[in-house]
């Protein structure tokens, strides 16, 4: 197992000096000089233009930029933005709890919605329950993540007037910040009222996010319980005449590698669909700081806040690997995971 | 049997894949055939005439904040989600091919390379690559596609040197290479015929996966172009108006809607017609 782990961490640490040069290309594959693109059309000095360009390091060459630049994302040094003027670093941090947030939320509700259909749907193969559960699998990756979040705001905050249309809380909560995450902080407070606006303010998000996530999902753990129904120890366990209830559980014990293959895969996709369900609700998370800062062409926080997603994204898969060695022992002995 | 019999038994004899088929075929008509079928101009303006629900006289589906008819801008959106659309696949599952190929047939330190380089371009997510790669280069369509095959080409390029990896140990490859035939000729002429059928499968899904990033991209304001019409830039446009004109918003996201359930459904049929193995390919494909 730590053979594998190692080996994991190093194939990690390879792809992220890959990340690394991808992200750092980005500022100059931009057509011509990246601080005119930044200000273009706008009233900034020529004087003013090369002050940033000596402040981005755009006077040096390449690969002392790349080593300058990565030296700074180890220490944490991610650049100052040069809109705002503060460093990247802070303003990522202030936004990675919503986003991280949102995700897990999303993740909750496609564990609580895809786990009863896969059942049912495994257990009544063939039947109307199956069939619908297909289609509506076939709906939910069909559906863009924006126009479902633009439908549910029509229809349950300008409608029927349920749910906040965008934000995480409501104004004036009074709420201190010690996680960041809006609805762990209200309840360590106590304050139930704020609890109760994080959570009506987390809802459409979390299930527009999480609506494609729970098609796969469910229809992974359909296939993987279709799997395991029909072997032997599960018709032994049925003669011995154990509950339903027992039964279910050793099949969903067997079913769970695969199905956490393909959850890791997606909680990264997850993320970059955080970035299109953020702006739709407002959420202010590291999405919407992204689409924010291309929108004022603010190229260092674009740079900074695209690697940190990216940091998040292989940290995940890289996660799901060892956990899936964890649980399937045949991996680690053929060796390095999916790949 | 007629043409269309043959297809229906191809496609497992299901209505729901001919619909679907149908669907998307009236959506390339369309789109094809957009100045002549569009009642109207999609940039005509008429500020009198604004908002006007679905259903009113003139306008089929209603105008949008300045009069434009939404029913000839949803015609002429649908040439960009289609342009996009097919060019992006193509020529990301041409790069893809190539890169697969070479990795897989030439193997050693080539194919670790490769490798390294599709796991690093694996560790983004994809849209957030395609947006990083369209603000720096700037908003248009040229822009959009490349974009798209730039994040989509390792997709093709992993299935292609899995497949190929098991196929050059086969008989008719090993013999082809003791006859002497040159390396590009038994990747093109006996590897690659050999990997169609996946490759097909992916591309056909993939093109629903690239239209709603370029509707994303342009919901997000980095579409090709403000003045020309496209699905997402329309969606953008109506959030505006949620609370006066619930049809700006919702019927250009049910278009996309609409055509990406079809490439789906088509896809998946496809999968079953042509890939008896689809478990295999269904992994190979998760880029994990």
């Amino acid at each position: 197992m730590l053979a594998f782990i190692v080996r994991r961490l190093w194939q990690t640490v390879l792809v992220l000096f890959g990340v690394s040069i991808i992200v750092f290309s980005l500022i100059h594959i931009t057509p011509g000089d990246a601080v005119d693109v930044m200000f273009a059309g706008e009233n900034v000095s020529a004087e003013q233009r090369e002050v940033y360009r000596q402040q981005l390091g755009l006077d040096q060459p390449l690969v002392q930029q790349y080593f300058s630049y990565m030296f700074g994302v180890v220490q944490g040094d991610l650049g100052t933005s040069v809109r705002r003027g503060t460093s990247v670093s802070g303003i990522i941090a202030s936004t990675v709890p919503a986003t991280v947030e949102l995700t897990l939320a999303a993740l909750i509700v496609a564990i609580v919605i895809a786990i009863p259909v896969a059942v049912v749907s495994a257990l009544r193969q063939g039947s109307v329950w199956d069939r619908g559960g297909s289609v509506l699998a076939l709906f939910g990756i069909s559906m863009p993540s924006f126009w479902l979040g633009i439908m549910l705001i029509l229809i349950f905050s300008v409608g029927l007037q349920w749910f906040p249309a965008s934000g995480r809380l409501a104004a004036g909560s009074g709420m201190t910040q010690i996680t960041g995450f809006v609805v762990v902080d209200a309840v360590l407070q106590g304050n139930w009222a704020a609890a109760r606006s994080g959570l009506l303010h987390i809802a459409l998000p979390a299930i527009t996010l999480g609506t494609a996530i729970t098609a796969t999902l469910s229809r992974v753990l359909r296939s993987g319980l279709l799997e395991v129904k029909g072997q032997d120890y599960v018709d032994a366990l049925r003669a011995r005449g154990l509950r339903f209830a027992t039964v279910l559980r050793h099949m969903l014990r067997n079913a769970l590698p695969a199905t956490i293959i393909v959850m890791g895969v997606r909680i990264g996709s997850l993320l970059g669909g955080a970035i299109v369900v953020e702006v739709v609700f407002g959420w202010p998370g590291l999405g919407r700081l992204v689409v924010d800062a291309i929108q004022n062409r603010d190229f260092p926080l674009v740079q900074g806040a695209v690697l940190v997603l990216a940091f998040l994204f292989v940290l995940v898969n890289l996660v799901t690997d060892i956990v899936q060695a964890w649980l399937d022992p045949r991996i680690k002995l053929t060796g390095g995971g999916s790949r | 049997m007629t043409g269309i019999e043959k297809l229906y038994r191809f496609f497992g004899s299901s209505m729901f894949t001919m619909v679907a088929l149908a669907v998307l075929i009236l959506f390339v008509v369309v789109g094809v055939f957009a100045p002549w079928i569009a009642p109207s101009d999609p940039n005509a303006q008429d500020l009198a005439g604004r908002l006007q629900p679905p259903l009113s006289e003139g306008h089929l589906l209603g105008t949008d904040s300045l009069g434009r008819d939404v029913l000839s801008r949803l015609i002429y959106g649908s040439r960009i989600s289609l342009i996009v659309g097919f060019s992006a696949v193509l020529l990301s599952a041409v790069i893809g091919v190539i890169v697969g190929l070479v990795s897989g047939y030439v193997g050693g330190w080539v194919d670790s390379l490769l490798m390294r380089i599709v796991d690093a371009w694996l560790a983004f997510p994809f849209l957030l690559l395609a947006i990083a790669i369209v603000a720096v280069l700037g908003r248009g369509l040229d822009n959009i596609v490349i974009a798209l095959v730039i994040t989509g080409w390792v997709l093709y390029a992993r299935l292609v040197r899995g497949e190929t990896l098991s196929l050059r140990e086969r008989e008719f490859v090993l013999s082809a290479r003791g006859l002497g035939a040159n390396p590009v000729a038994i990747m093109t002429k006996h590897i690659l015929p050999n990997c169609l059928a996946p490759i097909m499968v992916v591309a056909t899904l993939e093109v629903g996966v690239v239209i709603v990033t370029e509707a994303s991209l342009s919901f997000l304001g980095l579409g090709a172009s403000a003045s020309e019409p496209s699905w997402g830039g329309m969606l953008a446009d109506g959030r505006a108006y949620l609370t006066r004109a619930w049809w700006l918003a919702t019927l250009p996201g049910l278009a996309i809607f609409v055509i990406v359930l079809a490439v789906n459904v088509l896809g998946d049929a496809l999968r079953d017609a042509l890939d008896p193995r689809h478990e295999k390919v269904r992994t190979e494909n998760v880029p994990a």
